[in-house]
């Protein structure tokens, strides 16, 4: 029998692995030398300061936002409908759809990036916004068909006609019972592109021109220039935020569980 | 029964791929009538029946309601409501938004539809459920809400796609007499599809016998069950020996090597034939009284009967009868003339 | 009726034409053409596949391919036993270990690859804690060991994930059923659990090999402008030099090569394994 302290070390050892970085990152935003090497020279917020003041990071940032929060709504509906009508179409069909569905989820970013690049190129898009909510439209979608269509399949196959049966409009039968029943994957894929939205560096660095930079640009060109403490301050808003975010889903999950 | 027609299906055909469920029905609905199309998995009953609420487009033929086109008619505006073999209830209402959903989508007012559910919750008897979710109901539950989900709307036509094949066997019992008494009260015309000849024997006025896309054969039970009109209904609907015969002449046919009276008429001279005679038609006598002979093989006990199996040469009969007989005994069968049915020659 | 909604699929038919499949003949289309001269003209060549021959460029490819492979290797080596060791814990901490190791893919991966500058570089923390212990000062970024490094890091998670759900899918009397047939302890490992949880393998596999054969965000991170591995040579052609048909003609030898070492692993696990469903929907880049 191996000891029992041994499995549990080596999994706290695995824990520092992947906290130690952020842990670095959150303290040495307060890290008064400007250098971000590894000497601390003191208490400062002079890089929270110095990030609001920064008109750079603060477009990106609300590039960031709005293309994230554009492409998930659009993502969200869209590919619910797709979803739907792809649910509904023959076997063969359905498989030739799903399969180039799969195609941005399973071959490289870098690849994806530049077939897009080359395509908005090919109609003459200017580069800049539009190209790059674009390109998140297109790698989002497909996440969220491939989270309403489980739903979908586990819904009783007669919901939908049950609802026109009984006088719906085939938009009733989707807005009234489709939608509801398969709500949680919908929520999950919206989830999922809002997040890859937001964090999206590779497809975006391609696809955007005319100064339009999201936050993941922002930082890839501010390493390059040289480490410079305001990165740390950002990725400790950013950690501050999914620290925030999860506890809070946390706690409504466990408000759930305790009514139910 | 009022004899007015409702639905009139004229040589209906359905392809899917190449593939052809229905191939050209004709049938009519009358007014009022408890109609089952009964037939093996795959037979087409359930695309006929779609094909009636709006969820199938037929690829020809036509389908006349009350004599204009069904076919022009969207399911949502069509008078006819269905019962889906999984219920198919929504399961993020109640049990009454569930049974209210039609009526609002009609925007009637409220207090209509508050009185009309109210009626129809006390009907299947979950008045006291109506604000619980649907997934804390039972089977039998959840069957009476789809039910009711249905009638409240007061359509002409209720289509039920073997509702009752997921209820065990005494629920299964309990609902064929409760929908059947809820059909006779409503008035409205039901449409029941089924695989299950027991079921189909209990309710029906009218049994429509599907077969391969094809009808086999329409008519009440009682004819249904005693005259079948080929080989597939009649092993189909209750079990039966079907021998190969001749028809000598009206009221005679031969089989088994001997001449019988019968009742069947209307068939060639020397015509060759199927017979059919039920397992409770034929009687156990002793050898050297029996029409025809056999050794009893096997006697198996199914409580209000014996199920007795004897070999004529190498032909099993099935007698099913009140009386024991020994294993291996050499026994003789008579029939009555009016229990042997003569059908056309099947394959 | 089936019929109406069917219909709701056939703007996203078109939409996914225009962006995913066309893009793809695109990439290929790139690859085989020239453009010369003013205005512009288009002609077929196999010239950039040829360019692409230079020991130079098979080198790239060859270097990420040994980096892309060592790193897989080391998070196979290390997510493991650890996929094993959360697979044995109570139910509950079960759940909270596994949302640790999701949690910090929640925040932007270039933020997490940038913080291991100040922790590797020559001033950096670990260089500090090593020369306290009187070793040091190492050189360690810009190597190969910063870049492993970065990938096992990043892609540590895609390892775990499948083979913890492989491990837990084994049926638990199996193991009491061979230990009850007189197999010691690593033969329960090397003869049940093993080939029970290689689907789980496979696709940790490919989930780490795939976004690390083809990344250019850490070797550029991590590794400096000198360290190119194949998806810097893409970049490269496609925001520097600006020669799109080269850059895309890499693109076809690099999806090329994935497919064919996705196939050559398919192989290997004997077909046995349904790897690519187990991925589907969670591959990571």
């Amino acid at each position: 029998m191996v000891k029992k302290w041994l499995p549990n070390a080596y999994l706290c050892l695995i824990f520092f692995f992947l906290y130690a970085p952020i842990v670095v990152l959150v303290l040495f935003s307060f890290n008064a030398s400007s250098r971000a090497t590894g000497t601390w020279t003191g208490f400062s917020l002079e890089w929270y300061v110095e990030l609001f003041e920064d008109r750079q990071i603060r477009g990106a940032l609300g590039y960031t936002l709005i293309i994230a929060i554009l492409s998930t709504a659009i993502s969200m509906v869209v590919g619910t409908l797709s979803a739907i009508g792809v649910y509904k179409l023959r076997k063969k069909a359905r498989g030739y759809v799903l399969n180039v569905n799969y195609l941005p989820i399973i071959s490289p970013e870098i690849v994806t990036a530049i077939g897009l690049m080359i395509l908005f190129q090919s109609i003459r898009l200017n580069f800049g916004f539009t190209t790059m909510l674009l390109a998140h439209i297109m790698f989002s979608i497909p996440y969220v068909i491939l989270q309403v269509l489980p739903r979908l399949y586990a819904m009783d196959p007669n919901m939908a006609e049950a609802a026109m049966d009984l006088g719906a409009t085939p938009w009733q039968a989707i807005r009234m019972v489709v939608v509801p029943e398969i709500r949680p994957g919908i929520f999950s894929g919206a989830l999922m592109a809002f997040t890859m939205s937001l964090d999206d560096f590779v497809i975006s660095l391609f696809n955007t021109g005319n100064g339009v930079t999201n936050l993941s640009i922002e930082v890839y060109s501010m390493a390059r220039r040289g480490i410079r403490p305001t990165v740390n301050a950002l990725a400790t808003l950013m950690v501050a935020i999914v620290f925030i975010t999860v506890l809070i889903a946390n706690q409504i999950q466990l408000r759930k569980k305790v009514r139910g | 029964m009022a004899n007015e027609v409702l639905i009139e299906i004229k040589d209906l055909t359905r392809e899917f791929d190449g593939d052809i469920v229905l191939k050209g029905i004709d049938l009519i609905i009358h007014k009022n009538e408890f109609v089952t199309l009964l037939g093996p998995s795959g037979c087409g009953k359930t695309t006929l029946l779609r094909i009636i609420g709006g969820f199938d487009d037929p690829t020809s033929g036509s389908v006349l309601f009350d004599g204009m086109d069904l076919l022009k008619v969207p399911a949502y505006r069509r008078e006819i409501n269905t019962v889906f073999q999984k219920y198919a209830i929504f399961p993020h209402l109640n049990v009454y938004d569930n049974i209210a959903f039609g009526l609002r989508m009609k925007n009637l007012p409220e207090s209509v539809v508050e009185e009309k559910v109210r009626r129809m919750l006390k009907m299947i008897r979950l008045e006291k459920q109506a604000k619980r979710n649907i997934d804390a109901l039972s089977g039998g539950q959840q069957q009476r809400i789809a039910i009711a989900r249905a009638l409240v709307n007061q359509p002409k036509v209720l289509l039920l796609d073997e509702p009752l094949g997921a209820l065990d066997l005494k629920l299964r019992q309990e609902m064929q007499y409760e929908l059947k008494e809820m059909q006779r009260e409503s008035g409205i015309t039901f449409v029941f599809v089924t695989h299950d000849q027991e079921e189909a024997l209990t309710m029906s006025d009218t049994i429509v016998v599907l077969n391969d896309g094809l009808i086999q054969q329409i008519g009440s039970p009682v004819d249904i069950y005693n005259e079948p009109r080929n080989r597939f209904v009649a092993n189909f609907i209750g079990e039966s020996n079907i021998a190969r015969g001749k028809m000598l002449k009206d009221r005679r046919v031969e089989f088994e090597g001997h001449v019988f009276d019968c009742v069947d008429r209307g068939f060639n001279e020397d015509e060759e034939v199927d017979v059919v005679i039920r397992p409770e038609d034929l009687k156990i006598v002793s050898s050297g009284e029996g029409a025809f002979k056999g050794f009893v093989d096997a006697v198996i006990f199914k409580g209000v009967h014996y199920e007795i199996i004897v070999m004529v040469e190498d032909r099993e009969y099935v007698i099913h009868s009140t009386q024991n007989a020994n294993v291996g005994e050499l026994v003789g069968m008579v029939v009555a003339p009016s229990d042997i049915h003569v059908m056309e020659l099947g394959v | 009726m089936n019929e109406n909604i069917k219909r709701f699929s056939y703007p996203y038919i078109v939409w996914i034409s225009i962006v995913i499949v066309i893009p793809v003949l695109l990439i290929f289309l790139y690859s085989f053409i020239q453009s010369t001269g003013e205005p512009v003209v288009f002609r077929f060549t196999l010239q950039n596949y040829r360019d692409f021959l230079d020991p130079i460029f098979l080198n790239v490819l060859w270097h990420s391919f040994i980096i892309a492979a060592i790193s897989t290797a080391i998070c196979l080596l290390l997510g493991y036993p650890v996929a094993w060791v959360v697979s044995r814990l109570k139910p509950h901490r079960q759940s909270s270990a596994l949302m640790l190791f999701i949690l910090p893919m929640w925040i932007n991966m270039l933020l997490r690859t940038y913080a291991w500058i100040t922790i590797l570089s020559r001033q950096g923390i670990l260089n500090k804690i090593l020369a306290r212990l009187g070793m040091g000062p190492f050189h360690m970024m810009y190597t190969d060991f910063s870049v492993s490094l970065g990938m096992v890091y990043n892609f540590l998670p895609f390892m775990i994930l499948p083979i913890y759900t492989s491990i837990l899918k084994v049926d638990g009397h199996l193991i009491d059923a061979a230990r009850d047939l007189g197999a010691s302890g690593s033969h329960v490992f090397r003869k049940v659990m093993l080939p029970l949880t290689m689907p789980g393998i496979i696709t940790g596999v490919t989930m780490v090999f795939l976004p690390a054969m083809s990344t250019f965000v850490i070797p550029q991170l991590l590794g400096g402008g000198q360290y190119i591995m194949i998806g810097n040579l893409i970049e490269r052609q496609f925001l520097l030099t600006g020669d799109w048909h080269f850059g895309s003609a890499i693109s076809v030898v690099l999806m090329a090569f994935i497919l064919l070492s996705v196939w050559a692993m398919k192989r290997f696990d004997g077909g046995g394994s349904q790897a690519g469903t187990a991925g589907k929907g969670a591959l990571p880049w």
